[in-house]
């Protein structure tokens, strides 16, 4: 039996490989771009990393965090960094992203960027302060059926500077079938005057990696990282009344907030708290906001129960939180004072609330919210 | 069995008599479609002749020394397109290092001559043809200059098309073709002066 017919297979198999080896040895060789310095806004911290891996990335090592929500992959669009050295035209990836302005002024997305020489970047300031915090969970509470309190204790730094409404990100370690490592955003709920201790309300998203987690494996004495502090979300303003609306889990970085302000002694604007859930088993921290009530008297505060058990004690505002909300911006708030809105919550909700304040006259720069899925 | 042509005027017929493009036909979707833009149309000529000189060449060793050794002829439009394949991403990686400023200038375009049928036309016909070594790698880089210079032409005519006044439904490919036609007619004209098949 001759076997003529392995020749064919085996001399095409063997010319691939010695092809495929020549490139990686050459990918070796070209892809070393050994290192590489970094100057951050004009010279006032530079890093040496090594080149050839994206700017995103070289940051990350050095730990500078840039807000990103997809981890790298050009879809997301938040890793934008002014460049200032020459790094080519913009690719197409990064243009989706960009405006033409930003365009103009070099603004690149940073995961798309490969570092190979000395590069300038300018990054905001406030992103400095963004950094790793190790903490060690002190306590996980149940608020409701599927609503945690998660609070972490700082340790490494001790201390964080943040504002109220800002959120960090949970870094969220492989575990059971997850093999990659996650990272998810989670609101700080806690105001920024206790800066050892950071807390968290978290709720349970059937199958989410981050929520699993937490509510599953995350045990009292464990350790989480955060990357902390992000987001834009916060006070704004001195003298407009304030109306804030919250849904379920949006209650975190409104508390931050109105507890912020009123341990700063805040007056002269009216304050109110529209705080919806869906049913009487949802509701929580009712006890906490009725007592800021008694010891604050510019601050109100409306609990909502879309549906209340029937025949249960619930005497408060029942239906979607927009209805009440319209009955005070007709009959209860001052009609000639300007106002703010400040919503979280999920997007129908936020919607339908933009629209409730933008009918009422409230504009729309002046409505703040944070919004998620 | 090699013809005797000596290589200056396989040089000479390989740009003019025989151009790849506009006797051959071959390389036609990126022709068509780049040569909208000059500069791009500048980059991607330039490209072309790289790795058409360097392809033929290697292609060359590997189908004398390799394919024909081990009796495995027929197996060469395979073999062709993976050496023309891991030799433009060799060469991306290398001049990524090397020439940022040629990288920039060739762009996407580097990638996308693996699937341009005029560099596998021109391992082919070098094999074809029966030429020696040094006939392959003057007819891979005339090949090249040729294909270069056909789209640079057309490059230049487009953008005089362009402020002329077309007929709407003849604008773009329609008119372009046209514009093929007619280059191809004058390039045959060449033909008259020397033929080498």
């Amino acid at each position: 039996m001759s076997f003529d017919f392995l020749v064919a297979p085996f001399v095409v198999g063997a010319i691939s490989s010695f092809l495929a080896v020549i490139i990686s040895i050459i990918d070796k060789i070209v892809n070393n771009y050994g290192e590489v310095k970094l100057s951050i806004n004009g010279g006032k911290k530079e890093l040496t990393v090594k080149g050839g891996s994206s700017l995103l990335f070289s940051l990350g090592e050095q730990d500078i965090f840039l807000p990103s929500a997809c981890g790298g992959r050009a879809t997301c669009g938040v890793c934008k960094i002014k460049v200032l050295s020459d790094v080519g035209p913009h690719l197409p990836t990064e243009l989706p992203f960009l405006t033409k302005k930003e365009v103009e002024q070099n603004i690149r997305l940073s995961c798309q960027i490969k570092v190979k020489t000395d590069l300038e970047v300018e990054i905001p300031e406030e992103l400095f302060a963004i950094q790793k915090h190790t903490t060690t969970v002190s306590s996980i509470r149940d608020l409701t059926h599927d609503i945690k309190e998660v609070k972490c204790v700082l340790k490494e730094p001790q201390r964080i500077d943040f504002k109220a409404g800002q959120y960090a990100q949970f870094v969220i370690p492989p575990y059971g079938k997850i093999k990659q490592e996650t990272q998810r955003a989670y609101s700080i709920s806690s105001s920024p005057s206790r800066n050892g201790e950071l807390e968290f309300i978290v709720r349970l998203v059937p199958g989410g990696i981050a929520t699993t987690y937490v509510f599953t494996i995350l045990k009292e004495g464990d350790t989480l990282e955060l990357i902390a502090p992000l987001g834009e979300f916060g006070l704004h303003g001195e003298y407009e009344d304030m109306l804030c609306i919250a849904g379920g889990s949006g209650m975190a970085p409104i508390k931050a907030l109105l507890f912020d302000m009123f341990e700063k002694k805040v007056s002269g604007r009216d304050i109110y708290y529209f705080f919806g859930v869906a049913a009487t088993k949802d509701m929580f921290y009712l006890d906490m906001f009725y007592d800021l009530e008694k010891k604050w008297p510019s601050f109100h505060f409306i609990p909502v129960i879309a549906e209340p058990d029937p025949g249960g004690k619930w005497k408060g505002e029942t239906g979607l939180v927009t209805l009440p909300l319209e009955r005070y911006l007709k009959e209860k708030l001052s009609q000639d004072k300007p106002k703010q809105g400040y919503l979280c919550g999920s997007p129908g909700m936020i919607d339908a609330c933009i629209k409730v304040l933008t009918t009422h006259g409230i504009p729309e720069d002046s409505i703040f919210y944070d919004k998620f899925a | 069995m090699t013809p005797n042509v000596s290589p200056l005027i396989l040089l000479f017929a390989s740009i003019f008599t025989s151009n790849i493009l506009l006797a051959n036909f071959l390389g036609m979707c990126s022709f068509i479609s780049i040569s909208k833009d000059f500069k791009s149309a500048n980059g991607l000529g330039l490209a072309v002749i790289l790795v058409m000189t360097i392809t033929s060449v290697i292609n060359y060793a590997v189908y004398y020394y390799i394919l024909v050794f081990f009796h495995i002829e027929y197996l060469r439009f395979i073999v062709f397109i993976i050496v023309i394949a891991a030799v433009v991403q060799m060469l991306e990686m290398v001049i990524e290092r090397l020439s940022p400023a040629l990288y920039m200038a060739l762009g996407i375009f580097l990638p996308l001559i693996t699937v341009n049928c005029a560099i596998l036309g021109v391992a082919l016909f070098m094999q074809i043809r029966h030429y020696d070594f040094v006939q392959a790698a003057v007819y891979g880089f005339g090949s090249g200059v040729g294909w270069w210079l056909a789209i640079l032409a057309l490059g230049a005519i487009r953008q005089k098309v362009e402020k002329a006044p077309v007929p709407a439904g003849l604008k773009g490919p329609g008119i372009t073709l046209i514009i093929i036609g007619l280059m191809a007619m004058a390039f045959i004209g060449f033909s008259g002066m020397l033929n080498v098949q």
